[in-house]
C-alpha cells in the first residue's frame, strides 16, 4: 500500500464551534493505481487530500492515522514532512491559471523543484526541467521552458504543474480537480496524460472529482463521500453496475449519460447537512428514500462482496428494492 | 506578444521608457549622481578653500554660481554637496529597505502574534511625521552625517514593513505559494525565493519616492546642524548660513535650493513612472 488512511478525522476550529469537516475515513491506494474520492463540494473531500500532505490550515486538529509506504505521517513534524512534500508525495491544483508563481519563467519553477530536493545544480535542474516539460507533451519545451505563466495556456500551466509534481518521481500523487477549469477537450488531455505517466512510474493516483464521468474513465477504484463520511467503496465497475448506498444511486441518477436516448436527471432532493449541527445517525438519512427507524444511528462502512463495502442499514440494496 | 523571453521586468522597462517625464526624471537623477561620483575631478575649486579677495561675490566667469561668505566656490560646495545628499538617499533607503523588507515578509508569512507585535510598532512609528522621528533620532545620536543617515534609515523603514507585511499577506493566500507549499518549501524559502521577488516592483517605487523624502530629510537636518558638520559641504547647511545673506548674496541660497528641489523632483517624477510602468493593471497597454 502507498497510501492508506484509518479513521482520519479532522475537525477545525470556527467562531460557531467545532466543524468535524472529516469524519472516520478509511481508504487504501496501492501504487500504479487511481483511486477516485467522489462527492459534493463540501464533503471533505478536498480537506483529506489537504491532510494526506500535511498541510491543514493551523486551526485543523487531525485524529487516526495517514500511513504512506508504511511510515505513520499523522504524528510528524514539519520539517519532517516537508521533506517528503514534493518528493514523496505531490499535489495538482484546481487553479492552473493561478498556481504558477508569476515571477518565475515555466522551466525556472519545474528547476526549482529539483534544486529543492534533489540539490541539483542550476543548469543540470533547467536542462532536466526541459525534459520534464518535453515528457508531459509541451510542445517546443525547450522554447516553452523560457515562457512566463501569461504567456501559456490554461492546459499548457497544468502540464507545466503535473511536471513539476512528478519532477523527483513521486510514490503518491493528489490530484484535486485537475480538470475542472480547463476546457472539456484539454481535460481529456490531461487525464489521458495523468494515466499514461502513471503506467510509466507506477505512482499512486488520488483523484479528487465530483465528475462521475471522469471516474468512470480514469479511476480504478471509487470512494464516495458524503458529509465527511465513506458512503461507499468499490472497484469503479462494479460501483457503476450496482451501487448499493442510496446516495451513490442518486449521483449516478443525477449525471447526464450519452447512451439509452434522452431520460430526465434525477435530482437528489434536500441539501447537505451542516457540518456544525450533523444529524443523529445515518448523514444522509434526512434525504434519503429508503431511510427507516434504525437510520437514526451510524450504519457502519460494511462489506457486502469482497472490496465493496457500503455504510447503509438497506444494504444489500436489491433486498429492499425487491421488497 | 511573441518574443519568448518576454519578462515582466523587460515590459516594465518598455512601459518606462515610453514614459517622457519619467525619462527626464531618470536623466536628472543619473546626471547626479555623476556629479557626486564625479566632484573630484568636475569641480572648479576646493570646495573648502577659503579666499579673503572673493567673498560674496555674484557669479561670474571664474565662479560660475559665485562665492560664499568665506570666499569658497558655490558650484564647487553645490557638487561636493550632492555626496552627501546622494548617500543620505540612497544609502539611508537602501538600509531602509533591509531592515524592512524582511521584518515585513516575517510578519506577514508568520501571522500570528509575531505580525500583530511587528504590525503595531510600525504603525506607531508611522504615526510620528517623519520628519519630527528622524530629528529626534539625529538629535539622539549626536550631530554627524553617518548619525543623521542612520536616523533617516530607521525613520523610513516602517513603510517598507508596512508594505511588504501586506504584499506577503495577499501573497500568503494565492494558489501558488500553497502550491510552493504542496512541493516541500520551507517558510525561509516562501518567503525570500517566492514571494519577494513577486513584491520587487512596489517596493522599488516605495524605495524611489522615499529617496526623494530622505534627501529632504538630509537637507533638513543639515540645515539644523544635525546632519552635515561644518565646513564639510551639504545643501542643507549651505542654506542655512545663506539666509543671513538672503538679500545681499541670493546666489548663496538659489543654487543649493535649485539642486534640492530638482533631485526631489526627478526622483518623484522617476517614482511616478516606475509605478505607471510596474503596474500589472497597465499590461494589456
Amino acid at each position: 500500500m502507498v497510501l492508506e488512511l484509518r479513521d482520519l478525522a479532522i475537525t477545525f476550529r470556527t467562531d460557531r464551534g467545532p466543524l468535524r469537516a472529516v469524519d472516520g475515513v478509511s481508504l487504501a491506494v496501492e501504487a500504479g493505481r487511481t483511486l477516485a474520492i467522489v462527492g459534493e463540494s463540501g464533503c471533505g473531500k478536498s480537506v483529506t487530500a489537504l491532510a494526506t500532505m500535511g498541510l491543514l490550515p493551523p486551526n485543523a486538529r487531525l485524529s487516526g492515522s495517514i500511513r504512506l509506504r508504511g511510515r505513520e505521517m499523522a504524528t510528524l513534524a514539519q520539517p519532517e514532512w516537508r521533506r517528503r512534500r514534493g518528493r514523496e508525495i505531490a499535489m495538482i491544483f484546481q487553479e492552473p491559471m493561478t498556481s504558477l508563481n508569476p515571477a518565475f519563467t515555466a522551466g525556472e519553477q519545474v528547476a526549482e523543484v529539483l534544486r529543492l530536493h534533489e540539490r541539483l545544480g542550476e543548469r543540470a535542474a533547467f536542462d532536466r526541467a526541459v525534459a520534464l516539460l518535453d515528457r508531459v507533451r509541451i510542445p517546443d519545451a525547450a522554447r516553452r521552458a523560457r515562457q512566463y505563466p501569461h504567456q501559456l495556456s490554461g492546459g499548457m500551466r497544468q502540464r507545466v504543474m503535473i511536471a513539476m509534481a512528478l519532477a523527483c518521481r513521486p510514490r503518491l500523487l493528489i490530484a484535486d480537480e485537475p480538470t475542472t477549469a480547463l476546457d472539456v477537450t484539454v481535460q481529456a488531455q490531461i487525464l489521458a496524460l495523468l494515466d499514461e505517466l502513471k503506467r510509466e512510474t507506477g505512482t499512486a493516483v488520488v483523484l479528487i472529482t465530483h465528475d462521475l464521468g471522469v471516474v468512470a474513465d480514469h479511476a480504478d477504484d471509487v470512494v464516495v463521500m458524503y458529509a465527511g463520511r465513506v458512503a461507499e467503496r468499490a472497484p469503479a465497475a462494479r460501483l457503476f453496475a450496482r451501487p448499493e448506498h442510496p446516495y451513490t444511486v442518486g449521483l449516478l441518477g443525477a449525471a447526464p449519460r450519452i447512451e439509452g436516448g434522452p431520460t430526465r436527471l434525477a435530482s437528489i432532493e434536500g441539501t447537505v447537512p451542516d457540518l456544525l449541527h450533523p444529524p443523529e445517525g445515518c448523514r444522509f438519512a434526512p434525504r434519503c428514500p429508503f431511510r427507516g427507524a434504525d437510520c437514526t444511528r451510524q450504519p457502519p462502512l460494511s462489506e457486502v462482496e469482497p472490496g465493496h463495502a457500503t455504510a447503509c442499514w438497506r444494504a444489500p440494496l436489491d433486498r429492499v428494492l425487491a421488497a | 506578444m511573441s518574443a519568448t523571453a518576454d519578462s515582466p521586468a523587460r515590459r516594465a522597462l518598455r512601459r518606462f521608457l515610453r514614459h517622457r517625464l519619467a525619462v527626464f526624471g531618470l536623466l536628472v537623477v543619473v546626471l547626479f549622481i555623476l556629479a557626486a561620483l564625479l566632484a573630484p575631478w568636475l569641480s572648479p575649486a576646493d570646495p573648502l578653500q577659503t579666499s579673503w579677495t572673493a567673498i560674496r561675490k555674484p557669479p561670474s566667469a571664474a565662479h560660475w554660481f559665485g562665492t560664499d561668505e568665506n570666499g569658497r566656490d558655490v558650484l564647487a560646495r553645490v557638487l561636493y554637496g550632492a555626496r552627501a545628499s546622494m548617500a543620505a538617499g540612497v544609502l539611508s533607503v537602501s538600509v531602509a529597505l533591509l531592515i524592512g523588507v524582511p521584518i515585513g515578509l516575517l510578519a506577514g508569512l508568520a501571522g500570528g502574534w509575531v505580525d500583530a507585535l511587528i504590525a503595531r510598532i510600525a504603525d506607531a512609528m508611522l504615526s510620528v511625521p517623519f520628519l519630527i522621528l528622524a530629528i529626534a533620532l539625529a538629535a539622539f545620536l549626536g550631530p554627524a552625517l553617518e548619525n543623521a543617515m542612520l536616523a533617516i534609515a530607521i525613520t523610513a523603514s516602517p513603510i517598507f514593513v508596512r508594505l511588504a507585511r501586506g504584499m506577503a499577506l495577499d501573497a500568503r493566500a494565492t494558489d501558488w505559494v500553497e502550491a510552493a507549499r504542496a512541493l516541500g518549501n520551507p517558510p525561509w524559502r516562501l518567503g525570500l525565493v517566492h514571494v519577494l521577488p513577486n513584491i520587487i516592483p512596489p517596493l522599488l517605487v516605495q524605495a524611489t519616492l522615499s529617496i526623494a523624502e530622505a534627501i529632504i530629510a538630509e537637507a533638513s537636518l543639515s540645515f539644523l546642524g544635525l546632519g552635515q558638520q561644518p565646513p564639510a559641504p551639504s545643501w542643507g547647511s549651505m542654506l542655512n548660513s545663506a539666509q543671513r545673506f538672503l538679500t545681499q548674496a541670493p546666489w548663496l541660497a538659489i543654487f543649493p535650493g535649485l539642486a534640492i528641489f530638482l533631485v526631489v523632483l526627478a526622483f518623484n517624477l522617476m517614482g511616478d513612472g516606475l509605478r505607471d510602468a510596474l503596474d500589472p493593471r497597465g499590461e494589456r497597454r
